[in-house]
């Protein structure tokens, strides 16, 4: 196993208690793809910083390739690069004067080779799309919101991490920046392997790229399935104050309406086939759409 | 005349090479909703500030109710008339309650203190957070520190309201009470809205819609009408809420379907 949480609970501030994780139990393999969603204050973002060592939980383990991440406090600067966060907003984070010093800063620190470091620079902006020899030179401060998120990215991959956790990373983002930073998520899964936890409240980003996911409340895990099973989940997902893909919240609207469509696609053009189908099936053509 | 005239106008930063906004006209009346969409840097915050002369005009003419923003003795009248609000809740609370942040603007108005707090506790009510006076603004969740800005923006009574990305910051719950905020105050007190927005889904409530790219107003239309332009929508890197995107798949299948904007028209349509 890469990860194991193991009973996890975490309490913040001793003397006014707040409990923000509770009975925490997860384990997460090589190569997934997971999407934690649950409102704000349920525990996403305290779950994700135990899981590079930010916060050392008040009682239970973290287990990185089955060795507690704590028991040697020598051994969190490996956790960390091993496991990378993109915290939100990241971009508010960049500080050096140039794209590449920006992207070095993190393999500087880990007191690797000046060649190794450029190749590193030079690989990580290639990996989020932006061209080495155009962009090294140029101030961070000078792109565009989307292109500084990417740079931020850049800097955390450039450390090699095994899992790459993003907490809201399209947030802010306008449509095709929004579009790009999810195609680059992909890429990263799929083509170079990393394995990903996504914290989101946009449904759609969940349902197209996850190939599990989480759902939390008040510090617990409440589901736990691929996107087909937890988005089957309709009622319950309500009663957190959780909304469905839209896709999704079609088909199902759909279907209490007694079109029996399939409730568990996410493409669009897949689910209109799918109701087209459905339609030419169950109804006769002079009552289509009455 | 209209509550807005934008006339002709051009905007060029200090040290920038290509024009913000190049050529814009615009008109916009006494209580509209009016959504402005459009990728980064295509002008939108630009057009926004130029609403209550935050910036003015390089090129061409804006009036307010009539005043020109390039002429000073205008500038608190505009103002007046013309409340902002910005993306972060954060940048824009000021005080440590939140009547005292609601409180600023009116303060500053030098009004008499009975008639501060009228319009506190009115405003307070019309964003849904009465009875929040004395809480601290930022133990207050992200949705409720934004209808906490919009009341203070509310408190000075203006004819118009521009946000600039109120909801980008929040949660779905807060983007929700947010948004039916706007709704209120334009549906039941009048207020003429500008909703400056990178969600889709909440400009299908505006009475038109403004698609900006590359300085330019590409289009101004009703939100029916631009969600079928798939070709502009696609030029100026925008999307089509789902409902709508949906719609319009179904249709080119050969299906005869009216015009739908969101989920439970689509779904009423279909059976």
């Amino acid at each position: 196993m890469l990860v194991e949480l193991k009973d996890i609970t975490h309490v913040y501030n001793q003397y006014n208690p707040i409990v923000a994780l509770k009975d925490i139990n997860l384990s997460i393999s090589k190569h997934e793809f997971i999407g934690l969603i649950g409102h704000t204050g349920s525990g996403k973002s305290t779950l994700v910083q135990l899981l590079n060592g930010l916060i050392e939980p008040t009682s239970g383990n973290v287990l990185y390739e089955d060795e507690d991440i704590f028991s040697d406090k020598k051994r969190l600067k490996f956790i960390r690069q091993k496991v990378g966060l993109v915290f939100q907003y990241p971009e508010h984070q960049l500080f050096e004067e140039s794209i590449y010093d920006d992207i070095a800063f993190g393999p500087k620190n880990l007191g690797l080779k000046k060649e190794e470091i450029k190749n590193r620079v030079k690989e990580s902006l290639e990996l989020v799309g932006l061209d080495y020899d155009n962009f090294k030179d140029r101030s961070p401060f000078n792109l565009s919101g989307g292109q500084q998120r990417r740079v931020a990215i850049a800097g955390v991959l450039a450390l090699k991490p095994e899992i790459l956790i993003l907490d809201e990373p399209s947030a802010g983002l306008d449509p095709s920046g929004r579009n790009n930073l999810l195609e680059l998520l992909r890429h990263l899964h799929q083509d170079i392997n990393i394995t990903i936890i996504l914290i989101s409240h946009r449904m759609e980003e969940v349902a197209k790229l996850a190939t599990r996911v989480i759902v939390m409340d008040e510090g617990r895990i409440v589901l736990d399935g691929n996107p087909a099973e937890v988005f089957s989940e309709e009622k319950r997902l309500r009663e957190l104050d959780l909304d469905l893909p839209a896709v999704t919240s079609i088909l199902h609207n759909l279907k209490s309406k007694g079109l029996p469509v399939r409730t568990d696609i996410f493409d669009i053009t897949e689910a209109k086939d799918e109701i087209i189908n459905e339609l030419k099936k169950n109804v006769p053509e002079e009552k289509r759409l009455c | 005349m209209s509550l807005i005239e934008i006339k002709d106008v051009d905007f060029l930063y200090r040290e920038q090479e290509n024009k913000a906004l190049s050529g814009v006209n615009l008109s916009i009346e006494k209580g509209e909703f009016i959504s402005i969409i459009g990728s980064n840097g295509s002008g939108k915050s630009t057009l926004a500030k130029l609403l209550n002369v935050l910036l003015v005009p390089t090129k061409g003419q804006v009036f307010v109710d009539g005043f020109d923003s390039s002429d000073p003795e205008n500038v608190w009248k505009i103002r007046q008339k013309v409340g902002m609000v910005f993306q972060n809740p954060d940048n824009q609370l000021v005080a440590t309650t939140v009547e005292d942040d609601v409180a600023f603007g009116p303060e500053n108005l030098a009004l008499p203190s009975d008639q501060i707090r009228e319009r506190v506790d009115k405003s307070l009510e019309m964003v849904g957070m009465g009875g929040y006076q004395s809480h601290p603004p930022h133990e207050l969740s992200g949705g409720q520190k934004q209808r906490i800005a919009i009341a203070g923006i509310i408190a000075m009574l203006p004819d118009c309201v521009v946000l600039d990305e109120p909801t980008a910051m929040l949660d779905p719950m807060g983007r929700k009470e947010v948004l039916k905020t706007i709704k209120y105050l334009n549906e039941e007190e009048g207020i003429t809205v500008i909703l400056i927005t990178h969600f889709m889904e909440e400009t299908i409530f505006s009475d038109r819609i403004v698609v900006m790219d590359g300085g330019e107003i590409k289009e101004i239309d009703k939100p029916a009408k631009i969600f079928q332009n798939i070709e502009l929508i696609k030029n100026a890197g925008l999307d089509v809420p789902v409902a709508v995107q949906m719609a319009n798949e179904l249709r080119s299948s050969g299906l005869n379907l009216p015009e739908v904007m969101d989920i439970e028209e689509l779904v009423n349509a279909l059976c």
